[in-house]
């Protein structure tokens, strides 16, 4: 299938151009209001409009790779992105929490998106960069939140429960025994988007890729396959992401002793990453 | 002497930050003692009790339960058997009774039955409360009820060493009494040891057999 055959309505620089103007109706609301927002606005719309003009470029060039060590290293790059740009939404860090993010939503997306192209979708070759590519990045994308949810959910609620953690500690209880409950609280909130986003499939929203799908041509049943497929893709991975992340987090915040380490707790922004054990 | 040593801590030391609270610090605990720290706010009372329940990670010193290491025990049965009661209790969601009732349900504590019923009621008479405590909202409670939850929950598994962290800053005058000659009771009935902090002179004074000072 190619794009050009039937593909949708190509749009000029100038109708691009003409499109930015709807971004107006937000800077007259923000000046109206006073909501000081009129200069975030304009740096997020022009960082948004370069940032997807240049990957334009880049997924021209991708796709016409055929070197999978090559394709695999573009999606390792995207996957350490998402791995840091998780960490960094979280208000508390501790020492290797990049590296729980990175191993976690790296193995997450790895194993899920690698079960789709070699089981269920089957391009050829697997690695074929048109569907590697936008499939990681959507798992990626999905993940990524769920895992600063459930990261940040997880510390927060470490700390805030530290009494109660540390009671039932002193009445000889284990770390699991003790924390269980913050585990499971992190992960049930980490997963609560996507089980939303599943339940109003089609009813509220139209997911993106599949809008682009049908302007493109693709007949909606068809494009309707993949967005099931992806769907359930992303539940997994965030899933899979999520409970790494956790466990991960938990093995680091207590330890073999049975001991609360909020001690290795430190705010964002606060010596960011030191190493302190 | 005849009565047996319980806990020994020797060696300790602890620093906050650069500051050192402690250190080069014994201490040991034989059956009936009732020692009272003595010690300025900001030495480190509450350290020092959390460091024999060893909930903070050690920083020198060694301990030893009944001629046992902590590893040799295990930590959730040492501290089973060497209770730290916070100075700011904590109760879960449910009653006084579903709170009493919780830590039984810790692998620790499997196989050793359940909490006794009539045990904790004839403590409430002592304390002069009636059995309709247990139905009480234990996150409704008052600041000194919230005390005695975590006092009876803590004294239910007979501890060997019962570390008291303020357990009656929140207490009227007569229930601090009865608290005090429940804990009397309740120490002679065993081979038994606590330690208790308290920012009342006199409660040191009428309750503790001796004293540790903590310097600055």
């Amino acid at each position: 299938m190619t794009p050009s055959s039937a593909g949708a309505l190509t749009i000029s620089d100038g109708r691009l151009a003409l499109s930015g103007l709807l971004i107006l109706v937000n800077v007259g609301l923000s000046a109206a209001l006073r909501l000081g927002l009129g200069r975030s606005l304009l740096v997020a719309s022009i960082r948004m409009v370069v940032q997807l003009l240049l990957v334009g470029f880049v997924l021209e060039w991708l796709f016409q790779q055929d070197q999978s060590p090559l394709i695999l290293l573009v999606g390792a790059a995207m996957a350490m992105i998402a791995g840091v740009s998780a960490v960094q939404r979280t208000r508390h860090r501790f020492a290797g929490i990049y590296l729980n993010s990175l191993l976690s939503v790296m193995a997450s997306s790895a194993l899920v998106t690698g079960l789709a192209v070699t089981g269920l979708i089957r391009p050829q070759p697997w690695y074929n960069p048109q569907y590697l590519i936008p499939l990681l990045g959507m798992v990626l994308g999905n993940t990524l939140n769920g895992i600063s949810l459930g990261l940040d959910r997880f510390m927060d609620g470490l700390r805030i429960g530290r009494d109660q953690v540390e009671t039932d500690l002193a009445l000889g209880a284990t770390r699991w025994e003790a924390c269980q409950t913050v585990v499971r609280e992190a992960i049930r909130v980490a997963m609560i988007p996507t089980i939303n986003s599943m339940m109003v499939m089609g009813l509220v929203s139209l997911p993106g890729m599949m809008t682009g799908q049908i302007l493109q041509g693709a007949a909606p049943a068809a494009a309707v396959r993949y967005q099931i497929v992806i769907l359930f893709m992303i539940a997994s991975a965030t899933a899979l992401g999520v409970f790494g992340v956790v466990g991960l987090a938990y093995a680091r915040l207590t330890s073999a002793d049975h001991q609360l380490r909020l001690d290795r707790l430190v705010r964002a922004g606060e010596a960011a990453d030191g190493e302190a054990a | 002497m005849d009565r047996p040593l319980l806990l020994s801590a020797t060696g300790l030391e602890r620093r906050l930050g650069d500051r050192l609270l402690w250190s080069r610090l014994d201490l040991a605990l034989a059956g009936g003692d009732r020692l009272g720290l003595v010690a300025p706010s900001g030495a480190g009372k509450t350290l020092l009790l959390r460091a024999l329940a060893l909930l903070d990670p050690p920083q020198a010193g060694t301990f030893h339960l009944l001629g046992r290491s902590p590893a040799a025990w295990g930590l959730p049965r040492w501290r089973a058997m060497v209770l730290y009661l916070a100075q700011r209790p904590v109760a879960g969601g449910g009653t006084v009774a579903a709170n009493l009732r919780a830590p039984w349900r810790f692998r620790e504590r499997r196989g050793q039955g359940s909490w006794s019923h009539g045990r904790i009621t004839g403590w409430l008479a002592a304390l002069g409360r009636d059995a309709s405590f247990l139905d009480y909202d234990a996150e409704r409670l008052s600041g000194g009820e919230l005390q005695l939850l975590a006092l009876l929950r803590g004294l239910q598994f007979d501890p060997t060493v019962l570390l008291l962290d303020e357990p009656t800053a929140s207490l009227d005058a007569a229930t601090t009494a009865a608290v005090e000659a429940l804990l009397t009771d309740w120490l002679a009935a065993g081979a038994r040891a606590c330690v208790l902090i308290s920012h009342d002179g006199e409660q040191i004074e009428r309750f503790a057999t001796r004293t540790l000072e903590l310097q600055r």
